[in-house]
């Protein structure tokens, strides 16, 4: 069983200076799975994908990639080379340099200050940036100063240079906040897209956007996990409606939410 | 946007430096020897501010401590014409402080090359070394500037009291000869002065190279946002390392040219004042842009030549005048105006396309 998870998360548990935002947090992820993080605000979603990239150190527990790697000793630049992409909240691109630009740097390529100093846009490079310009439908802007592009563009552009890393596991943190229905329809599709060929864990809180995807949804709530199931079988759970409509029932306090 | 075609622009661009190239090379043809001189310490200082400009303008790390670099370059180079003036023996200064014997490490600068290399390789050493334990440890911003100024200041203190081997604060001077040519003499400076501006338009290329290369892309998105960087896979610690290093070796450079023009280096040169400086030199011709933070260096240091000499007095009111006007009016400096008019054409062009596809 174990061998075919991509991802697994043991006992994950983070302290911030006494605040435990992740509490012995498991999570496993299937080779092609797209998996959704939900929960209300605080939940510590975003510090989970954070401990999964590097950016933070778990306190305790192990996460292990490909089954023996376990990624928690190694330090972000080389989780990325693993093949773990990570896409933030807020667009973070490169303003200053052109759309071309930011994905021939993101592109799969050797990293060394040697290779990059003597690296040249071969032929298939070009074509692997074009097509991922069709791909977000920025090909019209390939010059363009990236910081001048618009918010789901960025947010866009930024899954493109994901894409390019061709990192097994993409984390993506709110694709689509801020942006507008037809942007969001679109980053759907390109979610569609890609999880065909890729393992994709995605934070979200827009509900109507996760029901388009038939896929295994995860809540969180105050560091734990509280349900793991389809989105129907989430939708239909008693402690899931309660922390999000803030009900109370009496029969969920003496539960348990392992 | 497809790369390296010979657009219109790209050829005057070319146009435009094989003309600063020309006329630099033919200078000794118009001015005179003074002039000249004069001349090829502003190209030394050009020089330091590409270095300068490799790191600030396109990695975002801003030091105040290259004249620490350049220092350490234009202090290999004195040691050794200060040995070839002293014929090998002990000199003058040592005397005076009662050392009698030439010092172990002062003997290889006996050898014009050997002071060469270590005028480029000791600053670029101490860069590696500093870079190290800063950018590992993810030491920047203002964090990592006050360090080099600390660096600064160790760094004349120590060549200040250990007068019996650095010359104190007098620094080295009285030069005779370079490599057994008359260092005086109008036709070794006019070689020098050509050896200076070979080594511009050397570094100009290669500065040029690095900054069009990837490698110059990953500098530019680390300016643009250090952590991104990280997550995408690249070490940015190595990274800066690295150019941190190159600007190093480039100030060092500039230095050996320096003393070869002026005659004396001492710890005065190579301060705190200088320091910044070299970094305003790049402000003012505009960060980020080669070509500018070059002339930055040279129009600065002309500017206070022609204003100390005209107004002994004031000069220095005329210096704070023209910083004041180009921080207010070019806040991307000399070069900043040039692509300031562009973009403004450019908006003008948009506004006509707008008229004509309102959708867009």
């Amino acid at each position: 069983m174990k061998e075919s998870a991509i991802l697994l998360c043991d006992d994950v548990t983070v302290d911030f200076d006494g605040f435990k935002a992740v509490q012995g947090m498991n999570l496993k992820l299937e080779k092609g799975e797209l998996r959704f993080l939900i929960g209300p605000n605080g939940a510590g979603k975003t510090t989970m994908l954070d401990v999964i990239c590097g950016k933070v150190r778990p306190t305790s527990g192990r996460v292990t990639f490909g089954g023996t790697v376990d990624i928690t000793k190694k330090k972000e630049h080389q989780i990325a080379e693993l093949g773990i992409g990570r896409k933030f909240q807020a667009p973070s691109i490169f303003p200053s340099m052109t759309v071309a630009e930011n994905l021939e740097i993101a592109m799969r390529q050797k990293r060394t200050v040697f290779a990059t100093l003597f690296a040249k846009l071969a032929e298939e490079d070009r074509a692997k940036i074009d097509g991922q310009l069709t791909m977000i439908g920025l090909e019209n802007k390939a010059g363009w100063r990236a910081g001048g592009l618009s918010h789901g563009e960025k947010q866009w552009l930024e899954i493109g240079m994901m894409l390019l890393q061709e990192p097994e596991i993409l984390l993506l943190d709110e694709p689509v906040a801020g942006m507008t229905d037809k942007e969001t329809d679109k980053t759907g599709e390109l979610l569609h897209q890609i999880a065909r060929m890729r393992s994709i864990v995605v934070v979200e809180h827009d509900m109507e956007f996760v029901r388009n995807f038939a896929s295994k949804v995860t809540v969180m709530h105050e560091g734990r996990l509280l349900k793991e199931g389809t989105m129907d079988e989430v939708q239909r759970d008693d402690r899931v409606a309660e922390v999000y409509l803030g009900k109370r029932r009496d029969a969920d306090v003496s539960r348990s939410t392992a | 946007m497809r790369l390296q075609k010979f657009t219109p622009q790209r050829i005057w661009i070319l146009i435009g430096y094989a003309a600063a190239a020309a006329a630099l090379f033919s200078a000794p043809l118009f001015v005179s020897d003074f002039r000249l001189n004069l001349l090829a310490k502003f190209l030394a200082f050009a020089i330091v501010a590409l270095g300068l400009d490799l790191i600030w303008g396109f990695t975002g790390i801003l030091s105040l401590g290259h004249g620490i670099f350049f220092g350490l370059g234009a202090y290999a180079m004195a040691m050794y014409l200060k040995l070839e003036a002293s014929g090998g023996r002990p000199p003058d200064f040592m005397g005076w402080s009662g050392l009698k014997e030439l010092p172990l490490f002062w003997q290889p600068f006996q050898n014009f090359w050997f002071a060469v290399a270590m005028g480029i390789a000791i600053p670029a050493l101490l860069a590696l070394v500093l870079g190290y334990f800063t950018f590992r440890n993810r030491i920047r911003g203002v964090y990592f500037t006050i360090l080099t100024q600390a660096l600064v200041i160790i760094t004349t203190t120590l060549l200040i009291g250990q007068q019996a081997f650095t010359g104190g604060t007098n620094g080295i001077t009285g030069y005779q000869t370079v490599l057994g040519y008359s260092i005086g003499s109008p036709d070794t400076k006019r070689v020098l002065y050509y050896i200076t501006v070979a080594a511009l338009i050397g570094i100009f290329v290669f500065c040029r190279f690095v900054i069009g290369s990837r490698f110059g892309k990953v500098l530019r998105a680390i300016r643009d946002g250090e952590n991104r960087v990280r997550f995408i896979g690249y070490n940015p610690a190595v990274y800066q390392m690295v150019v941190f290093t190159i600007s190093a070796a480039i100030a060092g450079i500039a230095g050996m040219l320096f003393v070869l023009h002026v005659g004396i280096i001492s710890p005065s040169m190579l301060g705190i004042v200088p320091s910044i400086e070299m970094v305003l030199w790049v402000a003012i011709g505009g960060r980020g842009t080669l070509i500018g933070a070059a002339l930055g260096a040279i129009l600065m240091n002309w500017a206070k030549s022609e204003f100390s000499t005209a107004y002994p007095e004031g000069w220095l009111f005329f210096m704070g005048l023209l910083f004041v006007v180009v921080v207010v009016f070019m806040p991307k400096g000399v070069a900043g105006l040039v692509s300031q008019l562009k973009f403004r054409k450019k908006r003008r062009e948009q506004k006509h396309e707008g008229v004509r596809n309102p959708a867009v």
